[in-house]
């Protein structure tokens, strides 16, 4: 009985990963190909963790799996806002059907800062 | 030789991700800009990372659980040290 929810959570934890290299394929932006990557990937990553933990079991393994899905899901975001924030910077072009960009007046290129109203300079 | 389900499933979820690896590897080639080339290597740790716990679902070694830390806290690292080259390379 648990071998079969384990290989369920395996199933779909490597049907999300494959979700999002499909994801990484076929969306247009940096973006968007971002949103694709860092959240499919580490939620499958997580599920595929479970997996273990319910399959092997033992006190060492569970620890060591939650650390790890723990470490995953406080660490995926912030690489992916850094790299978000690094390249609106260098200026990657947005696609073109991008519905809003709040950020588009507010950022001084030479000076590097980014100011919270537009009319404030 | 005949398998059981949960072995069956990993290779299965082998199959997937090295499927996935190779779909990643198109996008770290065509990439437009570099930021697009430093998400796809992500993604290629992170899948890295699916590999190696179907591979310790397969073999029941438990000590790959390691390993699995350590490659997440080394991607994490390599990209948040690459995007800051990156932002710091905009100021010159």
């Amino acid at each position: 009985m648990i071998e079969i929810v384990a290989s369920i959570f395996l199933i779909f934890g490597s049907i999300f990963m494959f979700l999002s290299a499909l994801g990484i394929l076929r969306f247009p932006d940096v973006f968007t190909r971002m949103h694709a990557a860092t959240k499919a990937a580490s939620f499958g990553s997580g599920l595929m963790l479970i997996s273990v933990m319910l399959y092997i079991g033992g006190a060492g393994v569970i620890i060591s799996a939650l650390l790890t899905i723990v470490f995953i899901f406080m660490t995926a975001p912030v690489a992916s806002h850094m790299i978000g924030r690094a390249a609106y910077f260098r200026g990657v072009r947005l696609w073109d059907k991008t519905v809003v960009d709040e950020l588009k007046d507010r950022y001084d290129i030479e000076k590097h800062t980014l100011s919270s109203k537009k009319e404030a300079r | 030789m005949s398998y059981s389900l949960i072995e069956y499933a990993a290779f299965f979820s082998m199959f997937l991700i090295v499927l996935s690896l190779i779909i990643t590897f198109i996008r770290l080639v065509l990439g437009p800009s570099l930021p697009d080339r430093v998400v796809a290597l992500d993604l290629i740790t992170m899948l890295t990372v699916g590999f190696i716990i179907a591979y310790i679902i397969l073999t029941r070694e438990v000590v790959y659980l390691i390993v699995v830390m350590v490659v997440a806290l080394i991607a994490f690292l390599g990209t948040v040290a690459i995007a800051r080259y990156l932002e710091k390379r905009v100021l010159k």
